[in-house]
């Protein structure tokens, strides 16, 4: 259980943030100069803030009105920076045990063998830090950070320094921490794509205040944050249970409650539950069930709710069932369609739109 | 070598002593002064910082002189530490020592604070997240990372202690076996009738151990280098 709840000035800047989450991964979200950094350093003990409070499972790390103030080292909160900072001057393995010294014998519940197969860094354990590559860099840094036993992780950015192949390399074993450690998280991003695949709850940040804070399809659904949560990116986040997969096509049918999405490269069994981003920009609606059309997905639902348009486009929110669907549309077509709440539409959303970029798994 | 006197042999040993106990002695005081010029923020920091540097710009005479105004036998602290301990610097080699340090303190908080200013702090930070204390982090992160300018300052006071001669004269003047370092013999030689091939001599030998000195700091500064940068020596 995290609690936040802090104002602080540095400079010109004004961070204004407030949540509480108590799920395995809370993601930060927000551009960069959002203010997810100092929130992060907040929590970890390495900016003071001018007031506020911050709890973790109970215990209080700050709270100025009753001037408390837990100094960084004696939190127990697990950082893994975004360029690492691994200690240069030692080998990959006294890195890792460095913060396990400094951990008491009853706290210590992170076991060396088991971060070292999680993360698989046996090879890495006699080099030094400038022997590695980035994402060798990170998989240490995170074994470090879990090796001291933390009460909640701190990820800030850790894909940021990394290339493609690295970043879902990383995204890999960050889901690993997830699901066999159960610690809690915050992770910070700036990319959807990662929230997807990781976030139950997200806080969204923008200009140095926590704008909104829930469940990530809530806040993906919300159509006055869309400014915020991505422009090209943005779209609806669905939870969904694979249903069954068509081998021969390689078509997997995703089932929600109140329908089903069919895609291509889900990694899943059926049973299992995976989450699906549905891009708004790649959704169209039709106010008729369309005939002789390749798109797959055809689903019947009703107009929500019309957004304030920007320049040429607009976005509308469709229920299907129990869950919104976005839609990015121009302008015209919204008019010329007549468009307006409460009337009934087909969102279609194409299957080779919804591939494994878009999809995580929980 | 063949041929050298059991004088001139005292003088080699002394020196060698006096320095290096020089230096081993303002080491620590070296590192401490370091880290507040560079991290303390205080008042009169500035004058401190030229306090510490005074001695590479002041006449080693002036310093020697003061040292004895000071640490003289009836010198503030000098008759304190002969009249507390039973301590006595002011012409003992210890006073040659002191000389030798004060003149190459300067030279040696220099290089430690320039290599402690480029450490990049955030891995200090990172270091108190883990449950280092501040203590700690000093001792396993700062100081390690440090060490190529700790290995340059040493080297770089222990070569200017060697050739220390103006300071050393005045504080603690010129007894054979005791206060007369190398230089100093050297210069006495010069001032005796037919002491030039002993001079000449000396001067050699001189030349050859700051010529090891400075290959000596040379290689260990390389592997100190090395260490702090995690590449293998």
């Amino acid at each position: 259980m995290l609690e936040v709840d802090v104002r602080h000035r540095q400079g010109g800047f004004r961070l204004e943030a407030s949540f509480a989450s108590d799920v395995a991964v809370t993601a930060l979200f927000g551009r960069s100069g959002a203010g997810k950094t100092t929130l992060v350093n907040v929590i970890a003990g390495l900016v003071r803030p001018d007031e506020g409070r911050v709890l973790v499972n109970g215990r209080v790390l700050v709270d100025t009105a009753r001037r408390v103030w837990v100094p960084a080292q004696r939190r127990r909160v697990g950082y893994v920076f975004q360029e690492g900072r691994l200690f240069p001057h030692l080998t990959v393995r006294q890195n890792l045990l460095y913060g396990r010294f400094f951990t008491a014998a009853e706290d210590r519940y992170a076991v060396l063998d088991q971060v070292i197969s999680l993360l698989d860094i046996a090879p890495l354990l006699e080099r030094r830090p400038a022997a590695l590559s980035g994402g060798e860099k990170q998989r240490v840094a995170i074994g470090r950070a879990l090796l001291a036993s933390p009460r909640i992780l701190l990820l800030d950015e850790p894909l940021a320094s990394l290339d493609a192949g690295r970043k879902s390399e990383i995204l890999f074993y960050v889901e690993r921490l997830r699901d066999e450690l159960r610690i809690p998280m915050v992770y910070v991003t700036h990319e959807i794509e990662e929230i997807v695949r990781l976030a139950e709850r997200m806080v969204l940040m923008s200009d140095g205040r926590s704008v909104a804070c829930g469940p990530v399809p809530e806040i993906m659904a919300r159509l006055d944050l869309r400014p915020m949560t991505g422009r090209f990116e943005g779209g609806a986040v669905l939870d969904t249970v694979v249903a069954a997969h068509d081998l021969d096509y390689g078509i997997t049918t995703l089932a929600f409650p109140g329908g089903e999405l069919e895609c291509t490269g889900v990694d899943a069994l059926p049973g299992e539950r995976v989450r699906v981003r549905i891009r708004a920009r790649d959704v169209s609606i039709a106010l008729e069930r369309p005939a002789g059309i390749s798109v797959r997905n055809v689903l019947a639902g009703r107009i929500a709710e019309i957004g304030a348009p920007r320049g040429p486009e607009v976005d509308v929110r469709i229920e299907v069932g129990q869950v919104s669907l976005l839609a990015r549309l121009t302008r015209r077509s919204a008019e010329e369609l007549g468009l307006a709440p409460g009337r009934p539409a087909y969102a279609l959303v194409k299957s080779v739109a919804l591939d494994h970029r878009s999809v995580g798994y929980a | 070598m063949p041929g050298l006197t059991p004088e001139e042999w005292e003088a080699i040993r002394l020196s060698l002593r006096v320095s290096l106990s020089g230096v081993a002695a303002s080491l620590p005081l070296g590192v401490a002064v370091a880290m507040l010029l560079a991290r303390a923020r205080f008042p009169g920091k500035s004058v401190f910082d030229a306090v510490v540097h005074l001695p590479l710009v002041l006449p080693p005479v002036v310093v020697g002189y003061f040292l004895l105004l000071v640490l003289g036998r009836k010198g503030p602290i000098g008759g304190w530490l002969e009249s507390a301990f039973g301590v006595v610097v002011a012409f003992r080699w210890t006073g040659a020592a002191i000389a030798a340090a004060v003149m190459g303190f300067p030279l040696m908080v220099r290089a430690m604070r320039l290599s402690i200013e480029a450490i990049d702090t955030r891995i200090e930070s990172a270091a108190a997240t883990l449950g280092a204390n501040p203590a700690w982090v000093f001792a396993t992160v700062t100081l390690p990372l440090m060490l190529p300018g700790i290995v340059t300052g040493a080297l770089l006071s222990f070569a200017r202690s060697l050739g220390e001669f103006g300071a050393t004269i005045t504080f603690v003047s010129n007894i054979p076996g005791e206060t007369r370092t190398l230089p100093i013999a050297i210069y006495t030689y010069t001032q005796v009738p037919g002491g030039d091939l002993q001079a000449l001599r000396l001067s050699f030998i001189a030349v050859v151990l700051s010529l090891g000195a400075l290959l000596a700091s040379e290689l260990l500064v390389r592997r100190a280098t090395a260490r702090a940068a995690g590449r293998d020596a």
